[in-house]
């Protein structure tokens, strides 16, 4: 990748204007270019046109930055698991148990504080430190045994489940108790407000996760590595990538982030409960896929997950304010991912 | 010499006990192991079971809307020469052939908490009256706000799923029957026409889910005053959403359900008022109707007037208001399960 755009800028000076009547220039296949150099353009403008839409239907109901930022609140959560699952994505790997180790590991925070008595910053530590092992055994599993993603983190989401409910004996930790004598807890569900917009801590986490994901991948070395590795894991090992190191170290975070979502998930819900987040898989793969990353691995950008996780919460706010059934929000989404991954496949074809 | 009459009696023991045993056995099949009201519901079996002599086997689906474990677990017990079935469906409708089968086998089928459909498909349903559980609730909120109170209420109704399950429909409707608002169809819920309900939303029954759709109803209407919860979990959550827009004092909030975690939350002032069921109560009867039809043939008769046994419901409040009986939170402690 990155030889192929040094050379590209290496032909830059005079190349471009010459290179332009070995193509039509029609307007579609410029925008097709334009798209296949910025992955998030399409979620960027599907999320804007909705936006309008909704605006324009509902008026100051919907465009108010009241709602703009509850829909911020309302997608966090999934949009963190989305960011973890966004790099398992990209190294062409699939995570079924994100949703799994996030409430596990919010499990572990409640129940270390409140069964073992653990100070909350010791049990909110072991908490993070579970959900990294659990990311590193599915890394491990993957790049050293060599068996397939979507195998290892099938019967890691079962496991991780399963570890949930057993431990905590499906009880639930009530709000009132961790207010009372773990607030750190809920730390990431107090909010600030500017104006009327409102920002949860969890919120300004997520954003700030997600501009760090963004710069680390583009600009680092490992993050250059992690597309390598999904674009073609042969190639990227001749260049002497280690991928099995990049793979462990992308499961790994991808744990620890999920950790992190549990963390935040306290503090939206109040409680602890071993029942919450049981489609975050599911929900975090719609926000990638929608986002324009390709299941295929080595394209796409974790700001497209973004946009994509916002517009899952734009459609289902804003259908929910026009009074629409619930089940005309899944009907669109599922509508959207196929839509999703048509244009994927349209602008695949630039490069081939 | 003693070691020998010791492990003779004891092995003796051993053996006169499988023996008493093996004269009726059950089999409980639940929806889930998780589900904290599944669980209280095999203690409570099983804690009946040993009182009678009755071995009893329990099941569960993984998870709910498990169908396939549940006909494997019928098919189990058939074989396994039980003398009857407790169970509470995944899939109520699908499940009637199996439960066919076990009966023609000689079983008595009795359905816990989930009515099969038709209801008449088992010996028995012991369960909850889930519309008059709404209704106690919904009379409640009216109680408490008053004439005036309940022609100008803004109300949010927290239901289940899209999918309208029974147990959905029936507390919902009961509320708006008990509130005073004109139902439609009463067999499903959102055909409702009065301007009084802001919307229904769905909450899949936890904390997340009754945050989410607590948030949603809220930015249609930030006016709302009455939010009906189809369970204590989205209660929670739903509270939780309206801390977060500040209206937390200003709400009145009822549930359904009876666990632990909710009489607290009615103690602590987020839940008004909650309509308690008792799950230990359904199980302990059907092991009693299993050792009776063993015993003497004789199948559990309905309550009078219900075509299923009622096993009851009480509203927990501490805040009672005249004409809707009550028992207080450190009574309804006392009773609660999960």
């Amino acid at each position: 990748m990155s030889n192929q755009s040094g050379a590209e800028s290496g032909l830059a000076p005079g190349g471009e204007s010459i290179a332009s009547f070995a193509y039509q220039h029609t307007l579609i296949s410029r925008v097709q270019h334009a798209l296949h150099s910025n992955p998030a353009l399409v979620p960027l403008i599907v999320l804007i046109a909705s936006i309008i839409v909704f605006g324009a239907l509902l008026g100051t109901k919907f465009f108010s930055s009241f709602a703009l930022t509850l829909i911020l609140q309302q997608v966090a959560i999934v949009g963190i698991v989305g960011a973890a699952q966004s790099l398992v994505i990209l190294t062409a790997g699939i995570d079924l148990s994100v949703g799994a180790i996030m409430v596990l590991s919010s499990v572990i925070m409640g129940q270390f504080t409140f069964r073992l008595g653990l100070p909350p910053a010791v049990a909110v530590a072991c908490g993070l430190a579970v959900g990294t092992f659990i990311g590193f055994i599915n890394g491990w599993l993957i790049a050293r045994i060599k068996l397939p993603p979507f195998i290892v983190t099938l019967g890691m989401w079962q496991i991780a489940l399963a570890t949930n409910f057993l431990y905590s004996g499906n009880e639930t930790i009530r709000a009132q108790e961790i207010e009372a004598s773990a607030p750190l807890l809920q730390f990431f569900g107090q909010s600030f407000s500017i104006g009327g917009a409102v920002f949860t801590y969890g919120v300004i986490f997520f954003i700030l996760l997600v501009l760090l994901l963004a710069y680390v991948l583009r600009h680092t070395a490992w993050g250059r590595h992690v597309y390598a590795v999904g674009d073609d894991p042969d190639a990227a090992e001749l260049s002497g990538v280690n991928s099995r190191k990049v793979l462990i170290s992308v499961y790994a975070l991808s744990g620890l982030i999920c950790a992190f979502a549990g963390w935040v998930l306290i503090g939206r819900i109040g409680s602890v409960s071993p029942t919450s987040g049981q489609s975050a898989n599911i929900e975090s793969i719609t926000a990638v896929v929608i986002g324009g990353i390709s299941l295929f691995g080595g394209r796409g950008s974790i700001l497209g997950m973004f946009f994509g996780a916002l517009i899952v919460g734009v459609f289902s706010l804003g259908l929910r304010l026009l009074g629409a059934d619930a089940q005309w929000t899944y009907l669109l989404i599922g509508a959207l991912i196929i839509g999703a991954v048509a244009v994927d496949q349209w602008i695949r074809k630039v490069s081939a | 010499m003693k070691k020998l009459l010791v492990g003779t009696a004891l092995c003796l023991a051993a053996m006169s006990s499988t023996a008493m045993a093996q004269d009726v056995s059950a089999c409980l099949i639940t929806k889930t192991d998780t589900n904290p009201f599944f669980v209280k519901m095999k203690e409570g079996a099983e804690a009946k079971a040993a009182e009678l002599g009755v071995t009893l086997k329990s099941f569960a689906g993984k998870i709910d809307g498990d169908h396939e474990t549940q006909v494997a677990a019928i098919e189990t017990c058939i074989a396994d020469g039980a003398s009857g079935i407790l169970i509470t469906a995944s899939d109520t409708s699908a499940i009637v052939q199996s439960v066919q089968k076990a009966r023609d086998a000689g079983l008595v089928v009795i359905a816990l908490d989930t009515p099969l459909t038709p209801i008449d498909a088992a010996d028995a349903t012991f369960a909850t009256d889930n519309f008059i559980a709404g209704e106690l609730i919904g009379k409640w909120a009216a109680g408490k706000l008053g004439a005036d109170g309940v022609a100008n209420a803004k109300i949010a109704m927290l239901d289940l799923a899209v999918s309208q399950p029974s147990v959905d429909v029936l507390r919902d409707q009961g509320f708006l029957q008990g509130f005073g608002i004109d139902l439609g169809d009463p067999n499903k819920w959102g055909d409702e026409t009065d301007p009084r309900i802001v919307g229904h939303d769905v909450t899949a029954g936890n904390e997340e889910g009754g945050r989410k759709a607590m948030e949603n109803l809220l930015a249609k209407d930030p006016m709302i005053n009455v939010v009906y919860t189809i369970n204590e979990p989205s209660a929670a959550g739903a509270y939780e959403a309206l801390k977060s827009f500040g209206r937390e004092n200003d709400v009145l909030i009822v549930s359904v359900d009876g666990g632990c975690p909710g009489v607290a939350n009615v103690k602590d002032g987020v839940i008004g008022a909650t309509s308690q069921q008792y799950p230990l109560q359904m199980a302990a009867l059907g092991v009693e109707a299993i050792k009776a039809w063993a015993d003497s043939g004789a199948k559990p008769e309905p309550t009078p007037g219900k075509d299923f046994f009622d096993t009851g419901v009480k509203l927990v409040t501490d805040e009672p208001v005249d004409g809707v009986e009550s028992i207080d939170s450190t009574e309804g402690a006392a009773l609660c399960w999960g």
